[in-house]
C-alpha cells in the first residue's frame, strides 16, 4: 500500500475522517445483523466499501449553507452528514423515534436541520429535485452548493440529462456526484453504458467531469473541495465520477453472484479504511492500539443505537393519517 | 364589476401572488418570453424578470422535479405544464416526490408547489392531446386537486393553491381560457373543499366540475322547460372533496347524475357515484348515473370526438332516466 505525506492535514481532521468511515462500517454491519434477526424489513442497501466516497465528499462542504441529497443507499451519507446512529437505527426498526418517525425506512432518511434532504428511493428521480434546491440557492443569491449523489445505474435516466442541461443554462451551484460502484443491482455498468468513461457524460452540457478514486478518502476530499470552491466562485455546475465498490450485494437479498471473489478481494485490499489507517500509522498519527480503542467505542455506539431502537415505541396507529398533508 | 376572461383571471392571480410573496416563481415551457403557450403569463416576465419567470427546455420531468426541489427549501413555484397531457412525462416526480416527501420524511419536508395547465379535450387535437387526467392526480394521497369552471373561481382558487403548503394540481381547460365572467377588483380567495351550488333545484342533483359545468347549465335550462328542476353542483375542489354539499343535495332531490369528462373506469365521477350510493342509499329513488367520456382514445374527426364526450343531450337523457321520464 502506497504511503502519502499527510502533513498538510491536521491530526484531528484525519481522525475525523477515519472515525466517520469506521462508524459507517460498524453501523452497516450492525444493520445487516439486525436484518438477519428480522428487526429490519424490506429493502436495505448497505454502504460498506463506499465509505470514503460519502465521508470525503461531505467533509468538503459546510452544511449550514450547503445541501446534500442522495438516493436509497443513504445510511452512510446520512451518518457522514452528522445524523445520529440511534435515530437511524430506530428508523430501520420502523420506530417512532426514527428520523422519519418510522414512516420512511432504510431508503428515506432525512434531516432538514443538517440540510440532508434524503434518502430518495426512485433511481435518478432526486436529481431534478437537487437541481431545484440549487435553483433556490442561485435565485436567493446564497453562497451554498448542492451535493447530489447517485449511482451508476441512475446515469442513464432522462432525469440526469435533463437536470445537467438546466443546471448549465441557469448556472446552478450543484455538484453531481456519480458514485460508480460498478453494478446497477446485478448489472455490470459496462454492459449497459455506451461509454465506460463517465467523465464525458456531462460533455453534452458543457460540464467537465473528473474521475476520483473512491477508495481514497483524501482523493475524494481534495477533489470535492476543489470543485465546491470552484462552484462557489463561478456558479456553474460540476460533475464527478467517484469510482467505488460495494462489498455487499445490491440489497440484503442479493448474494452478488454476478462478480468474482477475486474482484471483491482486490477491492478489499484497497479498502478505504485500511488505506487511511495504514497511511496514518506510517505518518505516526495513530497507533494500532488507538485504532482499536476508537473501534471499540464506535461498536459500543452502534450497540447503543440498537438499544435505543429496541426501546423506542411503535408509531401510534393514528399516525397513519398524519403528515399526508401539511 | 369588471368582466374578464378566465385567461386574464389566472394572470391576475399569478401577478397578485407574485406581488404578495417574492418566493412565488413561475417556471415552464414558453412561460416567459412567449408569454405562455396559452398567453396566461402575459407581461409577467417584464414585471418580475427572468429570475422569477423562467423559460425551460422541453424537459417535463426535469423542470417539474426542479419545482419540487425549490419548494423544499422555501420557494413557492408555480410549474406550468403546457398541457396536462405532458405531465405524464413528469408523473414520477408528482407521485413519488411531490406527494410523498412530507410523509416519508416524518413531517420534515413539505412541498408548496402548484402544477397547472390545461386539462381535458379541446377540439381536433387527437388522442395524445385531448386527455382529461384528473383521476390520476386524485388517486394519489398527498396531492390536492382543483378545477375551476369560471373566471371568478379561476382567480380565487389559483390564489388559494399558491398559498397552500401542499402540492396542488390546478386543472384548467383550453376552451375555457376565452370564457368571460365577472371578477371583482377587490381581493378574494376560494378555499379548498367548498363546492358551489350553481343552480338550486328540487328534482335531480347534477354534479360536475371544470368545463362540463356549462353543459350542465345548458341542460338545466332545457329540462326546466320540461318541468324538471335540477340542482347543479360545481365541485371546484376535487381533493379535498366537499361531500357534505353533495349529500345534502341528494338527500333533497333523491336523484343524482354525475358528469366527468374523464374515462369512466376509476374516475372522480365513479368515486363520487360510489360515495353517493354508499352515503345516500336510503334517500335514492333511482340508481346514480355517470356520464363520462366514452372508453376510447380521442379520435381526430370532429363528429366522432364530440360523440366521445359528455353532451347536453346525454345529460338530459340521463336526468330523464333517473326521473323515470323516458
Amino acid at each position: 500500500m502506497e504511503t502519502k505525506d499527510l502533513s498538510r492535514y491536521s491530526k484531528e481532521f484525519l481522525h475525523g475522517l477515519l472515525e466517520k468511515m469506521l462508524l459507517i462500517r460498524r453501523f452497516e454491519e450492525k444493520a445487516a445483523q439486525m436484518y438477519g434477526l428480522q428487526k429490519i424489513g424490506g429493502f436495505c442497501h448497505l454502504y460498506i466499501g463506499q465509505e470514503a466516497s460519502g465521508v470525503g465528499s461531505v467533509s468538503a462542504v459546510d452544511l449550514s449553507r450547503d445541501y446534500v441529497l442522495t438516493a436509497y443507499r443513504d445510511h452512510g451519507i446520512a451518518l457522514a452528514c452528522g445524523m445520529k446512529p440511534g435515530f437511524l437505527m430506530a428508523e430501520l426498526f420502523g420506530k417512532v423515534n426514527g428520523c422519519s418517525k418510522g414512516k420512511g425506512g432504510s431508503m428515506h432518511f432525512f434531516d432538514t436541520s443538517l440540510h440532508f434532504l434524503g434518502g430518495n428511493g426512485i433511481v435518478g428521480a432526486h436529481i431534478p429535485v437537487a437541481t431545484g434546491v440549487a435553483l433556490k440557492v442561485r435565485l436567493k443569491r446564497e453562497s451554498g452548493v448542492v451535493l447530489c449523489f447517485f449511482g451508476d445505474g441512475a446515469i442513464h435516466q432522462g432525469s440526469f440529462h435533463e437536470s445537467l442541461n438546466m443546471a448549465q443554462i441557469w448556472k446552478l451551484p450543484i455538484l453531481y456526484i456519480c458514485e460508480n460502484n460498478q453494478y446497477g443491482m446485478g448489472t455490470d455498468f459496462r454492459r449497459v453504458s455506451a461509454v465506460t468513461d463517465f467523465t464525458i457524460m456531462g460533455s453534452s452540457y458543457g460540464i467537465e467531469g473528473k474521475q476520483v478514486n473512491g477508495m481514497d478518502v483524501l482523493d475524494v476530499y481534495e477533489t470535492v473541495s476543489d470543485e465546491v470552491n470552484r462552484i462557489r466562485k463561478n456558479n456553474s455546475p460540476g460533475f464527478l465520477e467517484i469510482r467505488t465498490y460495494r462489498y455487499k450485494g445490491h440489497s440484503m437479498s442479493d448474494p452478488a453472484r454476478y462478480r468474482t471473489r477475486e474482484e471483491l478481494n482486490a477491492y478489499r485490499e484497497q479498502d478505504p479504511l485500511l488505506l487511511l489507517k495504514t497511511r496514518m500509522i506510517n505518518n505516526n498519527q495513530i497507533t494500532e492500539e488507538q485504532f482499536e480503542a476508537i473501534d471499540h467505542r464506535l461498536k459500543k455506539l452502534c450497540d447503543d443505537a440498537v438499544k435505543f431502537a429496541e426501546k423506542s415505541e411503535e408509531p401510534a396507529l393514528k399516525s397513519l393519517y398524519e403528515d399526508v398533508y401539511a | 364589476m369588471p368582466v374578464i376572461t378566465v385567461r386574464e383571471a389566472l394572470r391576475q392571480a399569478l401577478e397578485e401572488e407574485m406581488d404578495r410573496d417574492e418566493n412565488v416563481i413561475l417556471i415552464g415551457e414558453e412561460v416567459a418570453e412567449y408569454n405562455g403557450a396559452y398567453k396566461v403569463s402575459v407581461n409577467l416576465l417584464d414585471k418580475f424578470g427572468p429570475d422569477r419567470v423562467i423559460d425551460t427546455p422541453i424537459s417535463e420531468e426535469g423542470f417539474t422535479g426542479i419545482g419540487i426541489g425549490a419548494a423544499l427549501v422555501g420557494l413557492r413555484p408555480v410549474v406550468e405544464w403546457m398541457t396536462v397531457n405532458f405531465s405524464l412525462q413528469a408523473m414520477d416526480q408528482v407521485y413519488n416526490n411531490a406527494a410523498k416527501m412530507l410523509y416519508m420524511s416524518g413531517g420534515q419536508l413539505n412541498v408548496p408547489v402548484v402544477f397547472r395547465g390545461p386539462n381535458g379535450p379541446a377540439e381536433y387535437l387527437g388522442s395524445q392531446h385531448s386527455q382529461a387526467l384528473q383521476s390520476i392526480f386524485c388517486h394519489c394521497p398527498g396531492l390536492k386537486v382543483m378545477a375551476p369552471s369560471s373566471a371568478y373561481d379561476a382567480k380565487g382558487m389559483l390564489k388559494t393553491a399558491i398559498r397552500d403548503d401542499n402540492p396542488v394540481v390546478f386543472l384548467e381547460s383550453e376552451l375555457m381560457y376565452g370564457w368571460k365572467g365577472e371578477v371583482p377588483e377587490t381581493e378574494y380567495v376560494i378555499p379548498f373543499g367548498e363546492a358551489n351550488i350553481k343552480r338550486s333545484g328540487a328534482d335531480v342533483t347534477l354534479i360536475s366540475f371544470s368545463k362540463p359545468l356549462k353543459l350542465l347549465m345548458d341542460a338545466s335550462v332545457e329540462l326546466d322547460k320540461e318541468g324538471i328542476d335540477t340542482e347543479v353542483i360545481d365541485l371546484r375542489s376535487l381533493k379535498p372533496l366537499d361531500e357534505i354539499t353533495i349529500y345534502n343535495s341528494v338527500k333533497k332531490t333523491n336523484r343524482c347524475v354525475i358528469v366527468d369528462e374523464a374515462w369512466p373506469f376509476a374516475s372522480v365521477g365513479s368515486h363520487v357515484a360510489y360515495l353517493v350510493s354508499r352515503n345516500c342509499f336510503d334517500y335514492l329513488d333511482a340508481p346514480v348515473l355517470l356520464i363520462s367520456s366514452e372508453d376510447v382514445p380521442m379520435p381526430y374527426n370532429h363528429r366522432l370526438e364530440l360523440a366521445a364526450q359528455p353532451s347536453v343531450k346525454k345529460i338530459i337523457d340521463a336526468v330523464k332516466q333517473v326521473s323515470y321520464r323516458i
